[in-house]
């Protein structure tokens, strides 16, 4: 199988940190889904539970780049089926204008993205971050210019 | 037990750490000492411990009795989805006496142990979860869940068996009942079967008595030809609004006489009867069928002369006399009700055989489904009982194909449940009425339950073929003289390992059921969830199988998947139950996640006043601030997250408590 990694080349192969924001209605419980159907997918994320994905303030996505992630994902409920109604739309907003602001930083667009996956979409849990772990990996660690880590850690330290 | 105590630790936090074995679930795949020990390594942790079951009595006492001896005053418990156990957790901490909030949950089973097979790597990402969660512990503040008081009454939707059960058995418990059906009449698919499986009792001798109770029950208010459009609030108090379709009969007025449809100016019905699914006619006014509940006619706008030209001789007003029960002129009306808790059992339809061509549904004249065969055996039916061709002719052979519509790649991927039984009766049935041979093609016969097996046992003695096959095709072209005027089933017979052709003279199509057309809108207007067939999303499959995730909102019968009416009925049963406990709770407690302004800091910028759904948030012009109605925050976050100034925070998701979090998960070299 001329295609396989060497041994030395997968333990070597670079891992990237994703922070995961889900919704407490929809993803999250497309990711308990996902484990009760025994689905597998890298381990390379972290979710963090909020309750909708309208609290996913942009501040949280620059914390986590400012520390270390090297991709940010957001899950919500689709549309039209905010558990709040219409927070998902807001976050929709919110993450327009962010991947602006990302992209003036030079972190590129691949590492952050925006999914509508329901209750019982267990399998996009895994599709989507098979794909992102794929696509993040392929882009190596987020390097961010030294002064905009200092300047947003000072920024939120007020 | 292992377990590393600290009792040294001198910080306003005193963390205990649990980590679960959960058996094997999490112990399998994570190496739980060594998150243990890295967690009792963490600044302001006391002591970490691992357990097999956190969840058991001497798992919860455990932490219970550390909460005691070593004054911790955070705890951290790592086991599964915090929507499993996290009340579990909060109730101990109760019970030792500290705030039920000062604990976080860690998910390291649904989403770690389960969903990765590396247990260096899956190890490791508990660890990081364990340490954000101590890190976001230190911030927690203690909190109050807020009781509102449970409106009484409860909502049913839809009429059919489980509706009816469930509206029964919360009203003879005395809660008002509000039971909204969209057709003219209450009975469902259940009042269109002949007979019922195995006990072959007759489906309406059983379902009328119910329905009748229904119309006349003291604390049951039947709507029906109505349809929910409305849903808002929360658990114990929904408002919703109900819109009633014009009969353009007065319901209070009309006695079910029926002589307006004896004296319509049509002498023979024109329009196909909906309740006989079009194997018979019907008078722009009908009953749906002889014993509909309520006992009112239906006036057809669409089919009625007065409608259409308004130069109708008007012969039903006529016949109705003085009880003045037609009115021409009604509107649709709209009612506003309060209710508590709902329960949802709009059932299923029928798979439309017109999807799978090769059956000739639609193009041969004797391919039926089962629906319509119901119909045809049922004595009140179109043909009184008669079961015939569509020219008359009895058949003397009849071939029923299984799974039309279920375990198909093509169509719908799920066994219907049912179509093997009814199937079966049918087969019964038919040899019953007509003496025909019958053939059974089927894939599977799946006949799980009390006394259904026998029933097959049964029909195997009584001479009904089965022939184990997927049917390929239905035609009608004849390979051999005896196939003339012959339907030709043609299946390989998987069992004799050859290709069969079968002349009969009628087809049944025995169709699987589906979710209803406006399920996705259904589910939208009560905030629930569909699995990804469409069927209406249970709470917990196997612990939960009546609740859905939004509180107060219960599910019964078809809506949640294909069940028979035995199952049907046991669901309704515990959905009313469910309704019950908790309207007898009286109050309901409520997460108290909700948002507030911290007022010096706000700047009265407004930004906030649009982003909220609920209304909850109102500006004073005289403090020139902002200001959130705790009773009408549902606790999304949204306007926290919008806010330019920081100075919305919400409890439980309050910024540094997400942002220890992040930065705790991220932490790792």
């Amino acid at each position: 199988m001329p295609d396989r990694p060497s041994d030395a080349a997968i333990t070597q192969q670079f891992e990237p940190r994703i922070v995961a924001f889900f919704c407490n209605w929809c993803t999250y419980l497309a990711a308990d889904l996902a484990g009760t159907s025994r689905m597998k997918y890298p381990p390379n994320t972290r979710v963090v539970r909020v309750m909708c994905s309208g609290r996913v303030d942009p501040q949280f996505v620059l914390d986590a780049f400012a520390h270390g992630a090297d991709g940010v994902l957001i899950g919500g409920c689709h549309p039209g089926d905010c558990h709040y109604q219409e927070g998902n739309y807001k976050a929709l907003r919110r993450f327009e204008l962010l991947k602006r602001l990302l992209a003036d930083l030079g972190i590129e667009k691949e590492r952050i993205r925006l999914e509508w996956i329901s209750a019982a979409e267990g399998d996009k849990v895994r599709a989507v971050i098979n794909d992102m772990v794929k696509k993040v990996r392929a882009l190596g660690p987020l390097k961010l210019e030294r002064d905009a880590k200092d300047v947003w850690l000072a920024e939120v330290a007020v | 037990m292992p377990e590393t105590i600290n009792p040294s630790v001198d910080s306003h936090a005193r963390v205990g750490v649990y980590i679960c074995h959960c058996g094997t679930n999490i112990a399998g795949t994570v190496d739980v000492k060594s998150v243990s020990e890295f967690a009792a390594s963490l600044p302001g942790v006391v002591v970490a411990r691992e357990y097999k079951y956190m969840c058991s009595d001497p798992g919860q006492a455990l932490v219970q009795q550390d909460i005691h001896e070593q004054k911790l005053n955070r705890i951290v418990v790592a086991a599964c989805s915090p929507l499993l156990h996290e009340p579990t957790f909060r109730r101990v901490l109760s019970r030792a006496g500290i705030n039920a909030f000062f604990l976080q949950m860690v998910n390291i089973r649904e989403h770690d142990s389960w969903v990765h097979l590396d247990k260096g790597a899956a190890t490791q990402k508990a660890k990081d979860l364990v340490r954000a969660a101590v890190r976001r512990v230190s911030l927690h503040k203690p909190l109050q869940k807020r009781q509102v008081p449970i409106h009484p009454s409860v909502l049913v939707v839809g009429g059919g068996i489980a509706g009816i059960h469930a509206a029964l058995t919360l009203a003879d418990a005395g809660k008002q009942v509000y039971l909204v059906e969209r057709q003219p009449t209450i009975g469902g698919h259940m009042a269109m079967f002949d007979k019922t499986f195995p006990t072959l009792d007759c489906a309406a001798c059983i379902l009328t008595p119910k329905m009748t109770s229904v119309a006349s029950h003291p604390h049951i208010r039947l709507w029906t030809y109505s349809e929910v459009v409305q849903v808002e609030g929360y658990v114990g108090n929904y408002k919703v609004k109900i819109k009633h379709k014009p009969r353009y009969v007065i319901d209070d007025l009309c006695i079910g006489c029926q002589e307006c449809i004896a004296a319509c100016v049509y002498k023979e019905g024109k329009t196909p009867d909906e309740f006989n699914l079009g194997l018979s006619k019907r008078k722009p006014v009908y009953l749906p069928f002889p014993q509909a509940v309520p006992q009112k006619v239906v006036i057809d706008p669409d089919t009625c002369i007065e409608f259409k030209s308004g130069k109708c001789k008007k012969t039903c007003i006529e016949a109705c006399g003085d009880r003045h029960a037609i009115d021409f002129k009604q509107q649709e009306s709209v009612d506003e009700i309060e209710v508590g808790t709902m329960i949802l059992a709009t059932g299923f339809k029928t798979f439309d055989p017109k999807r799978n061509p090769s059956y000739g549904y639609g193009r041969h004249a004797n391919v039926y489904t089962s629906l319509e065969v119901e119909r045809l055996i049922n004595a009140a039916g179109p043909t009184g009982g008669e079961l015939v061709l569509r020219d008359g002719q009895t058949p003397k052979s009849v071939g029923i194909i299984h799974c039309v519509g279920s375990r198909d790649r093509n169509t719908n991927r799920w066994c219907s449940k049912v179509c093997c039984m009814y199937s079966l009766k049918l087969a019964h049935l038919v040899r019953e009425r007509t003496g025909a041979e019958v053939f059974n093609f089927y894939i599977d016969m799946r006949t799980p339950g009390k006394g259904y097996e026998e029933f097959y046992d049964r029909l195997l003695d009584e001479g009904v073929h089965f022939i184990r096959g997927r049917v390929a095709e239905v035609s009608d072209f004849a390979a051999h003289p005896s196939e003339e005027g012959k339907l030709v089933i043609r299946a390989e017979d998987t069992l004799a390992g050859f290709v069969r052709r079968i002349p009969v003279d009628m087809v049944i199509l025995a169709v699987g059921l589906e979710p209803q057309a406006d399920a996705q809108d259904v589910r939208r207007m009560f905030n629930i969830s569909c699995a990804s067939e469409g069927w209406f999303l249970e709470r917990h499959p196997k612990l939960a199988p009546v609740s859905t995730f939004t509180e107060g909102v219960y599910i019964a019968g078809a809506c949640q998947g294909p069940k028979d009416i035995p199952d049907s009925v046991a669901q309704a049963g515990a959905a009313a139950a469910e309704a019950l406990a908790l309207i007898d709770t009286q109050f309901v407690e409520l997460e108290p996640y909700t948002a507030s302004i911290l007022e010096e800091e706000c700047s009265g910028c407004k930004s906030c006043i649009p982003l909220c759904p609920y209304h909850a948030i109102s500006f004073s012009d005289e403090s020139k601030k902002a200001s959130i109605n705790e009773v009408l925050c549902k606790g999304c976050g949204t306007c926290v997250a919008g806010c330019p100034s920081g100075s919305i925070k919400q409890n439980f998701f309050e910024d540094e408590e997400i942002f220890e979090e992040i930065e705790g998960v991220l932490a790792y070299a």
